[in-house]
């Protein structure tokens, strides 16, 4: 039942168009890089929420905690 | 969306956020922290002498599951300030060191900003997260 810090990567990445993710964990707790143009002009609360909505119910749940640190980069 | 006139629980948690100008979500009690997370994020307010009023989410599942439904955040701790969601763990610290959160609570110039970036003094830090790059 655990999740590879890959899997969240690429979901991450294949989720929210032009980012990168980098991401570390245990199979169960996560700390994620990300960033991308998706990010920009949005409040800290809507950028941690693009992510999460990748995940879903699975926050808390298979995911148990995915700490999440965004840069916002230029569109281009 | 449901029916928040027959739902108490919502109700509650509706008049909790709008009658603490500071109010935190989360896992345990201040004193007593059951998660890495919400202990952070209690240290950060605790560091600037802020007063809150604490919500421990465990005793009863319905109690995060509306919360989250209400709020859009599915994670505990959710720091709460004049009726609106600031964050969680992640968010609140990035503030707190960037100087943003002592300036929405009015502390400027009370607390350091760019030292003391750990809150937890004197203690190990419960998670390390930051400064992975």
């Amino acid at each position: 039942m655990s999740v590879s810090p890959d899997e969240l990567k690429q979901r991450i990445e294949d989720g929210i168009p032009g980012s990168r993710a980098a991401v570390t964990g245990d199979g169960h707790h996560f700390e994620a890089m990300v960033e991308g143009p998706a990010f920009a002009g949005l409040s800290r609360i809507a950028q941690h929420k693009l992510v999460y909505d990748v995940f879903g119910a699975e926050l808390g749940d298979r995911i148990h905690a995915l700490s999440l640190k965004i840069t916002p980069t230029e569109d281009r | 969306m449901s029916d928040t006139s027959n739902n108490p629980m919502r109700e509650a948690i509706e008049t909790a956020i709008s009658e603490n100008p500071v109010l935190l979500f989360m896992k345990g009690t201040p004193e007593a922290p059951a998660c890495g997370f919400s202990a952070r994020t209690v240290a950060v307010l605790e560091s600037l002498d802020q007063p809150f009023a604490a919500v421990n989410i465990l005793p009863d599942p319905a109690i995060r599951q509306e919360l989250s439904a209400l709020s859009g955040w599915p994670t505990i701790p959710q720091l709460f300030v004049d009726g609106e969601l600031v964050g969680g763990c992640d968010i609140v610290t990035e503030m707190y060191q960037s100087g943003e959160l002592q300036q929405l609570l009015g502390k400027e110039g009370t607390a350091p900003v760019a030292e003391a970036p750990e809150p937890a003094a004197g203690e190990p830090a419960p998670l390390s997260i930051e400064n992975l790059l």
